[in-house]
């Protein structure tokens, strides 16, 4: 197994994944994928429903096992069984559509229960980082609320605190804002582009062009199963190559 | 014929029948001998002490033994049915069809009487301990089903968020998965419980020292002697013993699941 080192490795991809499968059944949703973050970039995926896009970013965290590939992430290949997932997991911070909060704690405990059950930190310092992270997004008013008492824009804003309180070297958003009324995305979008700023690494799969026109390195636009295109905005969203980008777009712009 | 009428006369014939039903029990019963069978003034006037002071607390003891007991070893179950190991599931599977397809009281009878003589195991509390640990069994049986369907209920972003923070499965499993499971099957659990209250009447057919029997049991010891032998007086006043603790129970359980319709 390979150990983990704790410095932010130089030079190596933050993510690199090479000719990734992923069956469901008989069904091919990953069809050879070759993808590759580099540590400080903002790479947004975009592409239909279907297209394979949200699977790709779950099997980088390894929610999805895939069928055959290698993914490694900051050098660890992810897909050999030796690796101590957790580990590996504890370093990728994670953002869902649906949020997922756990319901039956406050907003502080969520925020502080894996920085104490995972990292062992002691509870004064979980709670030190949690209000830290949760003035960040906003929302330090709030820590004693439980997340049904909140919108879903502020659902979504202690998600990506409570990512962001394990210390991530990156962060992966699935769809965030597409589970949120319009009004609430605009408050969520402006919290990634600070990260952003900040030099997170980030790999984003989103459906808000301008949100990967105006942050993105680079954008990727996958369609049933593969990558067809990427580069950086100005190419990919500006002047397409392939006609299923150009139809695409035509239709989310 | 208008369709209204035609309602009116169908009304009328079923209180019709109602009423020739209740006529023809009330001049057949002999009243007097219904009344001394079931209501018998002595044992209505001594009895309660004792089905109270032993039935009762022992009924008590007993229930909340085989819901404790068998809650552990139905969480045990459940997480054996959803584990990943095909031996473990198919283990689960076998003991929970096995004891949900007997009835308790062969359960009962196979742990009091059987397996004491065909391995030379003394259970605790002779006969009724191990009667009542053979209730254990099949409560465990049927709220693992329970418990496995309130897991499952809970939804699979909660186990990912958990994991994708690095989490194991087993901290996700106590931390985040189960406490919301819990909220799930309290009704349910609740329901297993008033079940259970009525089964540890099964117990009655173990034999039981007179401090330590069950409230059926002291009810029926006093259909053969004390103030109201002769009649079953005692089993009217263990019947309203018995809904005195299981209706508002039953109560309870339509008012969680009333609530938590609400909440969701």
């Amino acid at each position: 197994m390979t150990a983990p080192t704790t410095e932010k490795p130089t030079g190596v991809p933050a993510i690199e994944v090479s000719d990734l499968h992923k069956y469901y059944g008989d069904n091919e949703v990953l069809k050879g994928i070759d993808f590759r973050v580099d540590p400080g970039q903002v790479v947004c995926v975009i592409g239909p429903s279907g297209s394979g896009k949200s699977t790709l970013l779950r099997c980088v965290n390894r929610l999805e096992d895939p069928t055959s590939g290698r993914i490694l992430v900051e050098g660890i290949d992810i897909t050999d069984p030796e690796t101590d997932l957790d580990r590996v997991r504890a370093r990728i911070g994670m953002v869902f559509q649906q949020f997922n909060l756990f319901p039956h704690m406050t907003v502080l405990r969520n925020l502080c229960l894996a920085q104490q059950k995972v990292l062992k930190r002691s509870q004064a310092k979980a709670v030190e980082v949690a209000r830290a992270n949760l003035a960040k997004v906003g929302l330090a008013d709030r820590e004693d609320a439980y997340p049904a008492h909140l919108s879903g824009g502020q659902q979504q804003r202690v998600a990506i605190a409570r990512a962001l309180s394990m210390n991530p070297d990156m962060m992966l958003f699935d769809e965030p804002t597409s589970a949120l009324d319009p009004e609430l995305v605009g408050d969520v979008l402006a919290i990634m582009k600070e990260l952003a700023t900040e030099g997170m690494t980030m790999m984003v799969v989103t459906h808000e062009m301008g949100f990967a026109r105006e942050v993105g390195d680079k954008v990727v636009f996958m369609d049933g199963g593969v990558i067809l295109e990427e580069g950086t905005p100005q190419a990919v969203l500006g002047s397409p190559q392939h006609e299923r980008t150009k139809s695409f777009l035509s239709k989310v712009l | 014929m208008k369709r209204s009428t035609k309602r009116r006369l169908r009304h009328l014939a079923l209180y019709a029948v109602l009423l020739a039903v209740v006529l023809v029990l009330a001049f057949s019963l002999d009243w007097s001998s219904v009344r001394q069978t079931f209501f018998n003034s002595d044992g209505l006037k001594h009895n309660w002490h004792d089905l109270i002071v032993t039935g009762v607390k022992n009924t008590a003891i007993y229930t909340v033994i085989a819901f404790a007991v068998g809650l552990v070893l139905a969480i045990v179950l459940a997480l054996m049915k959803l584990s990943e190991v095909l031996v473990y599931r198919w283990l689960a599977t076998a003991y929970i069809e096995f004891f949900r397809g007997l009835p308790a009281l062969v359960t009962i009878f196979g742990m009091a009487f059987g397996f004491p003589i065909a391995t030379g195991w003394r259970p605790p509390g002779g006969a009724l301990g191990a009667g009542l640990i053979g209730l254990v069994l099949v409560a465990g049986a049927y709220m693992a089903e329970t418990i496995r369907a309130g897991i499952q209920a809970v939804p699979k972003g909660q186990t990912e968020a958990a994991r994708s923070l690095g989490m194991s499965s087993g901290r996700t499993m106590a931390f985040i998965v189960l406490p919301q499971a819990f909220r799930i099957i309290v009704p349910p659990l609740t329901n297993e419980m008033v079940l259970l209250i009525k089964d540890t009447s099964l117990l009655a057919f173990v034999g039981a020292t007179v401090g330590s029997r069950e409230l059926t049991n002291v009810a029926r010891d006093m259909m053969t002697s004390g103030p109201s032998a002769g009649t079953a007086t005692s089993l009217t006043m263990a019947a309203v013993l018995y809904l005195v603790i299981t209706l508002p129970l039953t109560r309870l359980v339509a008012w969680l699941e009333k609530k938590q319709r609400r909440a969701r």
